[in-house]
């Protein structure tokens, strides 16, 4: 049986109080995987990782208890206001996800499997590890390659005279709440700060989440969105259900009349980060959506997306799907 | 009667609580634990072990290497090239070179980093192109040439007068990629031992006779005081068919220590241990008539063997012995090789050799049938062998339901009205398919029986029936207590069936092959026949009536004219053990010597062969060619359906495997590794993906089965792979050789058939006109 | 690593395990309370074999911290039957022959009963989505299907009895 390393668990009952033990611990990089401390919610992916020894933290702070970080709320000042511990499950069938809030409840219910989005949270799936065949294995697979370059080693193997890690960003339900310009809050013990969604990832595979070993995500808050958002997240994975997206297309628009007034269209699963496509929101905005125009755009985002032969699916595929499932993303919002 | 009744299995009462026992959730007082340290190269010489580190580490007990176990071994007797544990060469990353027996899992995981090993890499092999290419590079030394493992040129007829005597010959090549059977539960043991040196070894297997003589050799032990038992076991696919590395240390860690000791392998080492599905190129030459008589067929086949033997002796053989059983062959070639190379062996999966060529086989068929004009179901029917008929290379059929197989997928799929009125992109497909009821031979050769049942009834009415059988989940255990049943006129509930215990039951020799129904129910039904004329003629004295006139049914001997006279089946029990003394009975089942005389011969031959008979109705994304099965339609030849649900569960479950071959799975390796060694990343069909799978049976009724009946657990998986493969050719007008079907290759496909019709004086093809409409565009895709 | 002492409710009844905090749920029901009817295919999250109902909710006890399960109520295969009197989904299962090996039953039951105990009338997708988290190798899910809608038909009767006697 796959077992788990030894480490000290601790159950926070507030933020204060993983803050404080966090603290005690830091290493101080963003997320290093050697960090001291590891904060668990679901557990869904810090567990699996760390039976793969690809985290040892001495001690793991769960989450589980902290009341804060539940809870949805939506009002039409606000908007919709998420709690990072609230769970996939209850995301995905939660009424006040409507709308054009709709593809956050669409991303949610994509995750894994039942038995997972009842475990897994949001803050969790927004603070998923980035993935790479050559990562996600066991210790003594990755030993036999010598490691890698996100852990073990100075050499990524998917890219070896490459520019740094390449591994994947798999997270569902970050491109949406980018397409709909989300922020996260996130404690530290020194204060908050509230970022944009898009400010928590970055290009490197490494350390893919900007989040300190010290800080907690709180919850996120979607803006309030005007009447005429309409919000869609199609993900293409080999399978009908366990798979990670092996391509993920969020996108949410806002028509007025037959004309789109604003559009925001994010991919995910073909680089280290969601990537956002702002020459394909350019031709979108102020123009009737004429098939032609939805080819224009879904080869626009083909041209952009370089994804690496480091997941299921060859590139050529995922490239493929990428143009398929954009213009359909797109289509979808007409149809809707 | 029983016979022919959807009764519950008798196992699965405990299935459904969680009571049923597998070898991991065995726990006994004071038991250790193993782990097991592998070669994280694919070809490496060991310099040197040391082992004393770990010896040291707190909690454990004891560490063995290759040094410990020096026997060789292997499943087939004449190609036993594997010691338990790597002496000198490693072969694969995975290859078992130590075991450490900690107090807990965790101990002795964290023991194995402190084995220091020094090995000297070598140069490996990763294809059979590779192997065939380096012959100084030897796997084995034994090998007589390269890295060739077994070559088999068999040839019969007058090949160069058959191909002459065509109007047409095709010659093309397809690739079969190897898969893994991935049973849900992992590969697992006990082993335990006393102050007598004896050992009880409890073994997720499907072969408990094999392992008792494997481990007993390798031990150099008595086969008398090893006692192998089989617990519940979770799946099996022809993956647990041979002993593991685990086996043997288990039981030496046992001896020594005189305590129990569990190994469970991880996902990932399930893996490794594969025994697998073979990658096969294949190349076949098919000569035919201009009305689709076959003159002649010529096969070679080119597996990719692994590391080690395994089956492979015999898997070769069975690439090319059972593609006469289908068809009118009159003359045929079978070239075939077998190499071995740096990568986990592979062996027996559900189908074991015969599913690659018959997928070639069914998908040149059906370009055959297209450029002859002919309806693919009528010309198989046209070309289906006739029952009671000895091939061309010395196998003997006799039940033979091919035809009405056919038939019953054509009617219920709707072929004939639908297959031209397709929307773009969907398409219909039909292939078929045949395999053995049970190996002719076992894997060593002798002249005793294959399968052994002793039947026990005693004075309360209860019944056991011990058998050496192994239910991996087939249920074998509810076939051999349906047998009995029916013929002691009991319930099934009254049977206690004891299996897979090698001191209590009489040798069986496992679920492989699609043995056991035919051969342990005819072993079955032999020793409850000899009870039932003891019970009958006890009953007829206390009825005062002749046995011809009495019938055993519902617990009660009755006289058939006159029911309201009847003795209790316990009363009659009674008084035949009065008469008799202790009541049992022995049956056995030897199969017909079978087949010809050369060399070879053994491997094909068959008490009887199942057939199978699929449509599958496929839609391919004119976009993504994204690739969706909507419905399989299969009709299976099984003789007789003992149990109606378990017949249809096989050919399900069957169904199902073949699906997850031809479109999703795929056991491949990328610089000497795995590349996906999980159950996320090797991707085993959800419910979302499987298709809807209509399930018939046919029943020709066997005149050598249990009740006519034949096979069902392997036979209906061969003929959905080159079902699937003729339907997406059907619904995209070019064809894809070799497996898994992907998207990608759909684009390939697409793309050379664009190129080739471009190109300057290239011959038109020939399609069917009728078909051409429904084609997906042809526009050549960008990729 | 030191074992703490863990209270759990499972399947209706209190018990007192001393384990390591560094155990999952799995582990300790199959090793310290000898529940071996939840069984492990992967301990990764890649099947679903090891299916429980926690706060009636099915989860993957292979990555639930044993720790973080006190307080919860815990419900096992083994306390699906009540008694001897197997839970209508049981039976079906039985009858339809949806257990072949049976190693991956009990996750099947544990969300098949989460579906049937919030919907009665599953269509055919309900099922499909309910199930989608558990992988079987032998049935090809056919008759795990039908064993469901025969559950719920039956239970649907039953429930339609109750009411209205």
């Amino acid at each position: 049986m796959n077992r788990l390393p030894t480490f000290e668990y601790r159950a926070a009952r507030t933020v204060e109080e993983a803050l404080a033990w966090l603290g005690e611990a830091a290493g101080g990089a963003d997320k290093d995987p050697e960090a001291r401390a590891m904060l668990m919610a679901g557990g869904t992916d810090v567990l699996p990782n760390m039976k793969h020894r690809l985290f040892t933290p001495q001690v793991v702070v769960g989450l589980r208890g902290v009341r804060e970080l539940r809870g949805i709320a939506s009002d039409t000042e606000r908007g919709l206001r998420v709690g990072a511990g609230v769970s996939l499950a209850e995301l995905a069938a939660s009424p006040l996800l409507r709308g054009g809030y709709a593809a956050l409840a669409q991303a949610a219910e994509s995750v894994s499997t039942p038995q997972l989005r009842h475990m897994g949270t949001l803050g969790g799936n927004l603070c998923l590890d980035t993935r790479c065949n050559y990562y996600n294995q066991s210790d003594s697979w990755r030993k036999a390659l010598d490691f890698c370059l996100k852990k073990g080693s100075d050499i990524c193997r998917v890219a070896p005279n490459g520019q740094g890690c390449y591994a994947v960003s798999s997270c569902d339900t970050a491109p949406v709440l980018i397409a709909l310009d989300a922020t996260v809050r996130i404690a530290a013990r020194d204060g908050e700060r509230v970022v944009p969604v898009s400010a928590l990832y970055h290009d490197d595979g490494i350390h893919p989440v900007r989040l300190r070993d010290d800080e907690v995500l709180c919850d996120v808050t979607v803006p309030p969105l005007a009447d005429g958002w309409l919000s869609a997240y199609l993900k293409y994975r080999v399978r009908g259900s366990f798979d990670f997206p092996i391509v993920g297309v969020a996108v949410a628009a806002r028509f007025d009349g037959d004309r789109c007034a604003q559009a925001r269209v994010v991919l995910q699963a073909v680089a280290t980060h969601p990537v956002a496509l702002p020459t394909v929101d350019e031709m979108l905005r102020g123009q009737r959506w004429t098939p032609d125009l939805l080819d224009a755009a879904a080869d626009e985002a083909y041209r952009l997306a370089h994804p690496m032969d480091n997941t299921s699916g060859t590139i050529a595929l995922r490239r493929r799907m990428v143009r398929a499932y954009t213009r359909r993303a797109l289509e979808s919002l007409l149809a809707g | 009667m029983l016979i022919g009744k959807s009764l519950p299995k008798i196992d699965s009462y405990a299935k459904v609580t969680g009571a049923a026992r597998y070898a991991d959730d065995i726990k006994l007082p004071r038991m250790a634990f193993g782990r097991i340290l592998r070669s994280p190269h694919p070809h490496a010489r060991i310099i040197r072990i040391d082992t004393s580190r770990a010896r040291a580490y707190p909690g454990v007990l004891d560490v063995i290497t290759g040094a410990d176990l020096p026997v060789k071994y292997g499943i087939m007797p004449t190609t036993q090239d594997e010691y338990p544990f790597a002496v000198d060469r490693v072969r694969y990353v995975g290859d078992p070179v130590a075991a450490v027996c900690a107090v807990d899992e965790e101990t002795a995981e964290a023991a194995l980093e402190l084995i220091d090993v020094e090995y000297e890499r070598l140069p490996a092999l990763l294809s059979i192109e590779e192997s065939l290419a380096h012959e100084d590079i030897k796997i084995h030394d034994e090998t007589r040439r390269g890295n060739v493992m077994k070559e088999v040129h068999l040839s019969f007829g007058d090949m160069e007068e058959g191909f002459d005597e065509a109007d047409l010959v095709r010659e093309d090549t397809y690739f079969f990629e190897g898969t893994t059977h991935a049973a849900m539960e992992q590969h697992a043991c006990v082993a335990d031992s006393g102050a007598d040196g004896k050992i009880t070894l409890w073994t997720s297997t499907q072969t408990p006779h094999y392992i008792h003589r494997e481990v007993a050799k390798v031990l150099r032990m008595p086969q008398s005081h090893l006692r192998v038992i089989v617990p519940a076991v979770g799946g099996g696919f022809g993956g647990k068919c041979e002993p593991f590395a685990y086996d043997f240390a288990a039981c030496l860690f046992a001896r020594r220590h005189g305590r129990p000791i569990k190994f469970t392998l991880s996902r990932e080492e399930a893996f490794l241990c594969h025994r697998g599905r073979h990658p096969v190129k294949i190349i076949l030459k098919t000569g035919v008539k201009q009305d689709g008589t076959i003159t002649a067929v010529h096969l070679q086949t080119f597996l990719d063997g692994g590391a080690y033997a395994s089956y492979g002796l015999a898997t070769v053989y069975y690439t090319g012995a059972l593609l006469t059983v289908t068809y009118k062959i009159p003359r045929y070639k079978f070239d075939g090789m077998r190499l071995y190379s740096n990568k986990p062996a592979c062996g027996p999966k559900r189908g074991h050799g015969s599913t690659q060529p018959r997928y070639a086989f069914e998908c040149q068929l059906d370009r055959i049938a297209e450029q002859l004009g002919l309806d693919p179901a009528a010309y198989r029917k046209q070309l289906a062998i006739d029952p009671d008929t000895t091939t061309v290379n010395g196998l003997r059929v006799t039940s033979c339901g091919l035809v009405e197989c056919v038939d019953r997928v054509v009617d219920s799929s709707g072929w004939q009205q639908r297959r031209h009125h397709l929307p773009v992109g969907r398409g219909m497909g039909m292939a078929i398919s045949s395999y053995v009821t049970g190996a002719g031979k076992a894997i060593y050769w002798n002249d005793m029986p294959h399968s052994g049942v002793i039947v026990k009834v005693d004075r309360g009415g209860g019944v056991a029936v011990l058998c050496g059988s192994s239910d991996i989940g087939q249920g074998s255990d509810t076939m051999l207590a349906t047998v009995v049943a029916e013929e002691l006129g009991v319930d099934l509930l009254d049977i206690r069936v004891h299996a897979g215990d090698t001191d209590l039951t009489p040798v069986d020799l496992g679920s492989y092959s699609s043995r056991v129904t035919f051969m342990a129910g005819n072993a079955a039904r032999e020793a409850a026949r000899k009870l039932r004329a003891w019970l009958l003629e006890a009953a007829g004295e206390l009825l005062d009536a002749a046995p011809d006139q009495l019938e055993a049914s519902a617990r009660r001997i009755s006289v058939r004219d006159a029911p309201e006279h009847f003795v209790s089946f316990a009363e009659a029990a009674q008084k035949a053990e009065a008469t008799h003394g202790t009541l049992s009975a022995v049956g056995s089942y030897t199969p017909p010597k079978l087949g010809g005389q050369f060399k070879g011969a053994g491997v094909g031959i068959s008490p009887a062969y199942s057939y199978t008979a699929c449509v599958a109705e496929v839609e391919v994304d004119p976009e993504t060619y994204d690739i969706k099965v909507e419905k399989l339609w299969v009709a299976h030849d099984c003789g007789r359906a003992l149990n109606p649900t378990l017949v249809a569960g096989q050919i399900e479950g069957s169904a199902y495997m073949g699906f997850g071959e031809a479109i999703f799975e795929e056991q491949v390796f990328r610089k000497g590794l795995h590349k996906a060694p999980s159950l996320l990343e090797y991707k085993l069909p959800t419910i979302y993906d499987t298709p809807d799978i209509i399930a018939m049976h046919v029943e020709t009724m066997d005149r050598e089965g249990p009740y006519g009946a034949k096979e069902a657990g392997e036979g209906p998986l061969n003929p959905i792979i080159p079902a699937i493969a003729n339907a997406v050719y059907d619904a995209i007008g070019a064809r894809v050789e070799s497996t898994p079907i992907t998207p990608d290759k759909i684009a390939r496909a697409l793309k050379e058939q664009q190129r080739r019709l471009a190109a300057p004086g290239a011959p038109k093809p020939q399609p069917d006109p009728a078909r051409a409409a429904n084609r997906v565009s042809q526009e050549a895709p960008t990729l | 690593m030191d074992k703490q002492l863990m209270t759990f409710t499972v399947n209706g009844e209190t018990v007192q395990v001393a384990a390591s905090p560094t155990k999952t749920l799995l582990e300790v029901l199959r090793e310290e309370l000898d529940l071996t009817g939840t069984k492990h295919g992967c301990e990764l999250g890649h099947c679903g074999a090891c299916t429980v109902l926690v706060g009636g909710v099915p989860i993957l006890s292979c990555l639930a911290l044993a720790i973080e399960m006190q307080g919860e109520a815990i419900t096992t295969i083994e306390g699906m039957a009540e008694g001897n009197t197997l839970h209508p989904l049981q039976q079906a299962f039985a009858e339809c022959g949806a257990a072949q090996c049976g190693y991956c039953t009990p996750g099947f039951l544990m969300s098949g009963k989460w579906l049937l105990d919030h919907n009665l009338t599953p269509s055919e997708d309900e099922i499909k989505a309910a199930l989608a988290g558990n992988l079987c190798r032998c049935t090809g899910y056919t008759k795990i299907i039908e064993a469901v809608e025969l559950a719920a038909t039956r239970m649907r009767a039953s429930a339609d009895a109750t009411a209205a006697g």
